[in-house]
């Protein structure tokens, strides 16, 4: 082998199958040594420290049963995390495992339960401390009621308005004219025909 | 190449406002002159913007960091496709990608248009002159121009954010943005056909491809962005009703309403009215899309877009909006219907109620995304408007408009009589009432879900009927075999049969959304070898076991990365690597959060969605979320379903109209020769 001005190396094919042929024997009992000693098959190895624990982010807590609880979650999906996110508690905490405000506000809930308080009594609890905008969706009262029934009504009346509007179309335009005697009935099939010739013409 | 594409904004925004000026004062006054000055303008505006666009991407390839926009969204590692998609991933270079669309298609209407409509068009150069001149006046008096450079010049950007960093990121917002983008062409038509008093149905005709192509990239942007939030975010789901994903619904909607209206006006003459007041009302939906993105106003997940030229964009659509209904009130008596609707039950008439629903969604989406400014404005108490506000409103409207969607192919045009009703309603209404009863058999008690499942199979079987129908007529008629007859059936009725296939993508997307209220999710601490299970609602039992944890170095990222096992009913199908990532700059610095990437295994009946939330005191026992999502894999095939038969539909072709009158002519006399 010799080494050329820009860095690199020359190598003669014999010199390359050589080299190849070592690298190759070099690996094969290294393959073997680490089929025959791997230590950390599935239920047997112990939980490692990681080679970087700082890459994997915020260290958190095991989980607990209370983390899992429906009636604890259901709960946090109506209440709105603090943290700028705009999601609920549960959705938080659950996907951005970098927040810390909404594990607290889990962990705050989870007292909340622990001392006998229904999931109604928690939320008004989180209301009196941070003000209605943290519910996810604004209580049916008051003003709010405009919020969730406003839609509705608008959509009703506005569908009252056009069935009179085209009530008031419909009678305006005078009634088919009855077929003459001497017109040639069409069969089914033939009017079948026509309205797909209509409307293909016609699209 | 900078000062090239600084020069370049200067140059477009003084081409757009004397386009603006020329194509209007030269279309009122009837000067040929200042009309072909104005078309002019707009190729040279496109030219400009092109060089401009060129420039932006030249700093971001050579990695100018004294440029502070290749700065703050690239970096020296950054992947070449993601330093190309950087154009639009900030504030400024998107406000440069609009405006450069934007007279793209201006040109491509100036070049596109046929001679009969040529007429509009000076009135068209103008207002796409005026609406890119606004998007130029931003970035350069708002300043919001990609091309300002910094004091400094940094070693190493500040890289992409990591939730952009996603192939779906790369594709979804060109393609929302061509969706807002190409609605300014059918406003401008229709400010064009308000301003000339050519008030009938040329303009129509014109606007016919652009309208589709809009609600095509919208379609497909809105999918883009679903698939996105799904695969990127993190959080198991595909829509959040957040102000920005209702944004880019707003303007989907009232187009979905116009494309069926339209149909109307097509016929019957009738509608004039409300079809300029939709397209209106899309175009400066689009506008308000923006500003709720840009501006903040309202919190979203979309943060990162925010800025201080929000408020440019609404004293934009608060001028724009008055304009145009003060030159749409005043052509008022111009627009009177040619024909009046005959019957109540009549294709018209279900039209009219499905664009009342879509209206109506589209007004309680806006009502429910400016509620809590509304609220604070009146009672002065911030509240939060979030999914279970949305759910609750929209989803009974929704299915109204699904049941819709099924009736309205099914009644004829002008008047339908009983025993045609019954004919047509027949099978499809006992297809749904079937599956409706078999899911209830099968023990799905969910109600809306249910509901959703019976009026799917409803329109299924509307669209096989039709289809059905159409192919046995053409084989009655033309001996084809129904293979052919149905092909043919489809090439030569595109608009038809392409609808009907949009609408099969949209049954199968509302089926689909139906199957996340059977979400099946748990979250577990896990050491490797441990596992947790998890039942499907299908019944089978899923089996995840922890396998350990590796650390590895990527491009411009450091992972965690989890491998956990996934067993069905106790057999192996497979391995789910959910990472935990840290991205860094080409100097090893961290530069955003550790972010999530979750690791998905799709199946056809359900979706298995791992996330690793991070790990315990260092070591290798981890925390994951495991959810089980029913369906997901319909909603993107759905959308497919959707994007094609919206390409069926739109696609160029279909015969002459001269054609399409000897066709005609054949028919009629098809049906006398018979009876003679």
């Amino acid at each position: 082998m010799r080494r050329r001005n820009d860095g690199t190396t020359e190598c003669e094919r014999r010199e390359f199958l050589g080299i190849a042929a070592a690298g190759l024997l070099a690996v094969v009992p290294s393959f073997r040594r680490s089929v025959a000693v791997q230590d950390t098959l599935p239920g047997t190895g112990p939980s490692g420290r990681l080679w970087d624990p700082d890459r994997a982010g915020r260290p958190l807590p095991p989980v607990t049963a209370a983390d899992n609880d429906a009636a604890i979650q259901a709960i946090e999906k109506q209440i709105h995390c603090t943290c700028g996110c705009n999601l609920d508690v549960y959705t938080c905490r659950t996907t951005d495992f970098t927040c810390a405000v909404s594990p607290a506000m889990h962990a705050r809930v989870v007292v909340l339960a622990r001392e006998g308080k229904t999931g109604q009594q928690i939320l008004d609890q989180f209301v009196r401390e941070n003000g209605v905008a943290i519910l996810m969706a604004p209580p049916k009262r008051g003003f709010n009621l405009a919020g969730y029934f406003v839609p509705s009504l608008v959509i009703l009346v506005a569908g009252a308005i056009l069935t009179l509007v085209l009530r008031r179309w419909a009678r305006a335009v005078p009634a088919p004219v009855a077929p003459r005697p001497s017109a040639v009935a069409a069969s089914p099939e033939e009017l079948e025909r026509l309205r797909h010739e209509l409307d293909r013409l016609s699209v | 190449m900078t000062v090239l594409g600084s020069i370049c904004l200067w140059l477009a925004f003084l081409l757009g406002v004397w386009g603006a000026l020329a194509g209007i004062v030269g279309g009122l006054s009837g000067r040929s002159d200042l009309a072909r000055s104005a078309r002019h303008a707009v190729f040279a505006m496109c030219g400009a913007l092109l060089v401009a666009v060129f420039s932006l991407e030249w700093a971001l390839f050579h990695h100018d960091f004294n440029v502070e926009y290749v700065a703050a969204y690239t970096s020296r590692n950054l992947p070449i496709f993601y330093t190309w998609s950087a154009l639009y991933a900030g504030q400024r270079g998107s406000l440069l990608f609009w405006a450069t669309v934007l007279s793209l298609f201006g040109s491509l209407a100036m070049a596109l248009t046929p001679r009969h409509n040529r007429p509009l068009l000076p009135y068209v150069a103008g207002v796409v002159c005026a609406v890119a001149a606004f998007f130029l006046s931003v970035m350069l008096f708002g300043h919001a121009s990609p091309f300002e450079r910094l004091a400094y010049t940094p070693l190493d950007g500040n890289g992409l954010n990591p939730q952009l960093q996603n192939p779906g990121m790369v594709f979804h917002p060109p393609m929302l943005y061509l969706g807002y983008i190409s609605i300014t062409i059918p406003y401008a038509f229709a400010m064009a056909a308000l301003l000339s008093k050519k008030l009938d149905s040329d303009w129509l005709v014109a606007i016919r491809k652009w309208t589709l192509l809009s609600w095509l990239f919208l379609s497909i942007g809105i999918c883009l962005g679903m698939w996105w939030a799904y695969v990127e975010l993190g959080w198991g789901g595909y829509w959040a009703w957040d102000p920005v994903e209702n944004a880019s619904l707003l303007p989907w909607l009232t187009m979905t309403a116009f494309l069926h209206s339209v149909m109307i006006q097509e016929k019957r003459g009738m509608l004039k009215k409300w079809n300029l007041g939709l397209i209106i009302g899309s175009w400066l939906l689009s506008i308000f899309g923006t500003f709720i993105t840009r501006s903040g106003v309202i919190s979203s997940v979309h943060s990162f877009t925010q800025s201080s030229v929000g408020y440019f964009f609404l004293g934009f659509l608060l001028v724009a909006g008055v304009a145009s209904f003060t030159l749409y009130a005043t052509r008022l008596p111009l627009l009177e219907a040619e024909a009046r609707l005959e019957s109540m039950i009549s294709r018209e008439a279900s039209f009219l109620f499905n664009n009342l629903l879509l209206v109506g969604i589209a007004f309680s989406v806006l009502w429910g995304t400016l509620f809590p400014i509304l609220s604070e404005w009146v009672k002065g108490t911030k509240i939060t408007v979030g999914p279970p506000f949305f759910n609750q409103v929209n989803i009974p409207l929704g299915l109204g408009l699904l049941a819709l969607t099924g009736i309205g192919p099914l009644i004829a045009w002008r008047r339908a009589s009983v025993p045609n009703l019954k004919r047509q309603f027949a099978v499809p209404v006992t297809v749904g009432v079937f599956a409706a009863l078999i899911v209830l058999v099968a023990g799905m008690r969910e109600f809306y879900a249910t509901v959703a499942i019976g009026l799917g199979a409803f329109v299924l079987g509307t669209v096989t009927q039709e289809f059905a129908r159409g192919a046995r007529a053409r084989h009655r008629q033309y001996g084809e075999v129904y293979m052919l007859a149905l092909g043919r059936l489809l090439a030569r009725n595109r608009r038809r049969y392409g609808g009907y296939i949009v609408h099969t993508g949209i049954v199968i997307l509302f089926v689909a959304f139906a199957g996340m209220a059977f979400k099946t999710e748990t979250e577990a601490t896990l050491r490797p070898g441990e596992s947790v299970s998890l039942r499907s609602p299908y019944g089978s039992t899923y089996t995840f076991t922890s396998l350990g944890l590796s650390q590895y170095d990527a491009l411009n990222r450091q992972v965690t990365a989890a491998a956990v096992e996934v067993r069905r009913d106790g057999k192996t199908i497979g391995l789910l690597n959910p990472e935990k990532r840290q991205h860094v700059d080409g100097l090893g610095r961290p530069t955003f959060q550790p972010s999530t990437e979750p690791s998905i295994m799709s199946l056809l009946r359900e979706d298995l969605y791992v996330v690793l939330g991070g790990v315990v005191n260092g070591t290798e026992q981890a925390v994951f979320r495991f959810t089980i999502n029913p369906l997901v894999w319909w909603v993107w095939y759905g959308g497919l379903i959707v994007a094609l038969g919206g390409l069926i539909v739109m696609w160029p072709g279909g015969g002459s109209p001269a054609v399409k009158r000897s066709q005609a002519g054949y028919a009629v006399r098809l049906v006398g020769e018979e009876k003679t």
